[in-house]
């Protein structure tokens, strides 16, 4: 089935689920002899045929590198491979497509700044702002930086539903802060931050802001120009792409005078023995041969999002959300974590007496598939005194049913730890 | 229930997660730590040696059903086993919890309940995770271990 197609006609309407099942072939499947109920979009979503067509495509018809042949499939791949860093321009509503960088994933794309402006940035003494609600590759970065330049980490802290004290950072902010650095959405609650009144807070003392967005961009709709932000992160295999594939966007006035991160082939312009001269941005910083079709199909997962809409998206998932909280709630010993105001669509619970890895187990055989652990967050887990979480989270393709499935699998649950 | 659930929460395992045996600190025992990063499971068996007799062997931390079980149910059975016999024990448990689905279960006594994991693979970490940390306490080694 072509992507899109059914639901593009209804651009005003609430989302077609059914149709945009129809996208994804592997919810066809059954586990365990269950419908697979696919609960683990956090850590990575499904892909729609177009983007697996796409990929197949590429290989079929367009594959030569980029940048370097003078010949037809040379041209090809590159067009191609510029065209969806347009894409993704359009999609973030960046100004310019040299601010789009193409890099593995978030956490490559919080490396290469932590390596390349925070290198030329940070010393002794100076601050790194970073929060609570932080993703393991959004504090270990910060942290060897720290190590090499003797600089210091300092943490935003959170309420105990989740949500970011903001009197607290704004104290946090100094004359030694040299970035900040926060999640846009969290992976382990949901919590939506006010990064645009922590953009703000920064910019009014000067400070440069980097946003973590690989929880977001699938969710609800991203403008990096109305945010304002300096630099931001995402995967494409969280958003309908292809692993292996990620965008850094950075601002041109930052990025211009950023050190290189990588060196090798691609990013330079010119190459003697005594010295190199490097391209300009976003070359600069794509040394080597890029993943070249996940960029491609990158953009093919950015046109199928645009097709069904992130506004539908989110009115959906946030549906989904109110359902599942409430259904949740009402089952006894099972306690939500992350209950804040703005929240994206993941139910993180922990269940009396009965270990999240249990339930994961539990929940498999039922067909129901969610995540469970420190989901990378350990510091996290430590503010909400809790060892690990069971988390279900959500995507444009989950259904009502789905969420009462996990429901009537924690039946299950509850009935082998009686 | 799936019967492959039930293999797994047996009453057996049920039972010691519920209330685990053996579940304290000792004082100058040797000791050492098992952790398994994937889902935070952390855990320090203690051991009493005379002699190279396991006199006394306990533990303490947190985790799920299968690696608390699992500790439980080991520290009743190394106990009064030498050293080298625990280590055996460990050898032919290992055997057991990642042996073919189908494959006859040997006789471990107690131990066997956790035969049941061989059909869940990725919980074979929790089952052991007791165990690595008990070789590390009988070699007096500080380190904390890991199962990764």
């Amino acid at each position: 089935m072509t992507s899109g197609t059914a639901i593009s006609a209804q651009r005003t309407t609430a989302l077609d689920v059914a149709a945009v099942r129809q996208d994804f072939p592997i919810l066809r499947q059954r586990v365990h002899g269950k419908p697979l109920v696919y609960l683990d979009n956090a850590a990575t979503t499904q892909k729609p045929q177009s983007v697996i067509d796409r990929l197949v495509r590429y290989y079929t018809e367009d594959n030569g590198n980029v940048h370097r042949g003078v010949h037809w499939l040379s041209e090809r791949a590159t067009d191609a491979y510029e065209e969806a860093r347009d894409t993704v321009r359009r999609f973030l509503n960046a100004a310019e497509s040299r601010e789009i960088v193409f890099v593995r994933g978030s956490t490559e794309a919080i490396n290469l700044v932590a390596q390349t402006y925070g290198r030329a940035h940070v010393g002794a003494g100076d601050e790194i702002v970073i929060s609570t609600l932080e993703h393991h590759s959004n504090i270990v970065p910060w942290q060897l930086l720290c190590e090499e330049t003797g600089a210091r980490l300092r943490v935003i802290p959170i309420s105990d539903s989740g949500e970011l004290d903001l009197d607290a950072y704004e104290k946090l902010l100094s004359d030694r802060t040299r970035v900040v650095s926060v999640v846009h959405v969290s992976n382990a609650l949901g919590t939506i931050n006010p990064v645009d009144e922590i953009i703000r807070l920064a910019h009014r003392r000067g400070i440069p802001v980097l946003v973590d967005g690989a929880q977001a961009v699938a969710h609800m709709k991203v403008d990096v120009q109305a945010l304002g932000c300096d630099f931001y992160a995402l995967s494409g295999h969280k958003m309908l792409g292809p692993t292996g594939i990620g965008v850094l966007f950075a601002a041109s006035a930052l990025l211009e005078e950023m050190p290189p991160y990588q060196s090798g082939g691609d990013m330079i312009r010119s190459v003697t023995f005594e010295r190199t001269l490097f391209n300009t941005p976003p070359y600069k910083f794509e040394a080597g041969t890029p993943d070249i079709s996940g960029a491609i199909a990158l953009g093919t997962a950015i046109d199928y999002l645009t097709q069904v809409g992130l506004d539908r998206i989110a009115a959906h998932e946030h549906e989904l959300l109110e359902h599942g909280t409430d259904a949740l709630s009402r089952i006894a010993g099972v306690r939500l974590m992350g209950t804040a105001k703005e929240k994206a669509g993941i139910l993180s619970f922990v269940v009396d007496g009965v270990h999240p890895h249990d339930i994961g187990t539990i929940l498999d055989r039922q067909g129901v598939a969610i995540r469970t652990g420190h989901h990378c967050c350990q510091p996290l887990m430590h503010r909400l005194a809790v060892p690990a979480t069971a988390r279900a989270s959500l995507a444009l393709y989950n259904t009502r049913d789905e969420i009462d499935a996990l429901v009537t699998a924690l039946g299950n649950v509850r009935e082998v730890f009686a | 229930m799936m019967s492959d659930l039930q293999d797994l929460y047996q009453e057996v395992i049920l039972d010691h997660n519920r209330r685990p045996r053996n579940f304290r600190a000792l004082d100058d025992a040797r000791k050492a730590e098992g952790y398994n990063p994937l889902c935070g499971d952390r855990l320090t068996v203690f051991l009493r040696v005379d002699d190279g007799v396991i006199k006394e062997a306990t533990f303490q931390g947190s985790g799920c059903a299968i690696s608390k079980a699992s500790a439980s149910l080991m520290t009743e059975s190394v106990r009064g086993k030498t050293v080298g016999e625990a280590e055996a024990l460990f050898e032919r448990f290992h055997r057991t919890v990642t042996a073919s689905p189908d494959a006859p279960v040997e006789d471990l006594g107690k131990l066997s309940v956790l035969a049941g994991v061989r059909q869940f693979p990725v919980r074979v970490k929790c089952a052991t995770l007791a165990w690595y940390a008990l070789r590390a306490a009988a070699e007096a080694r500080e380190e904390v271990v890991s199962t990764e």
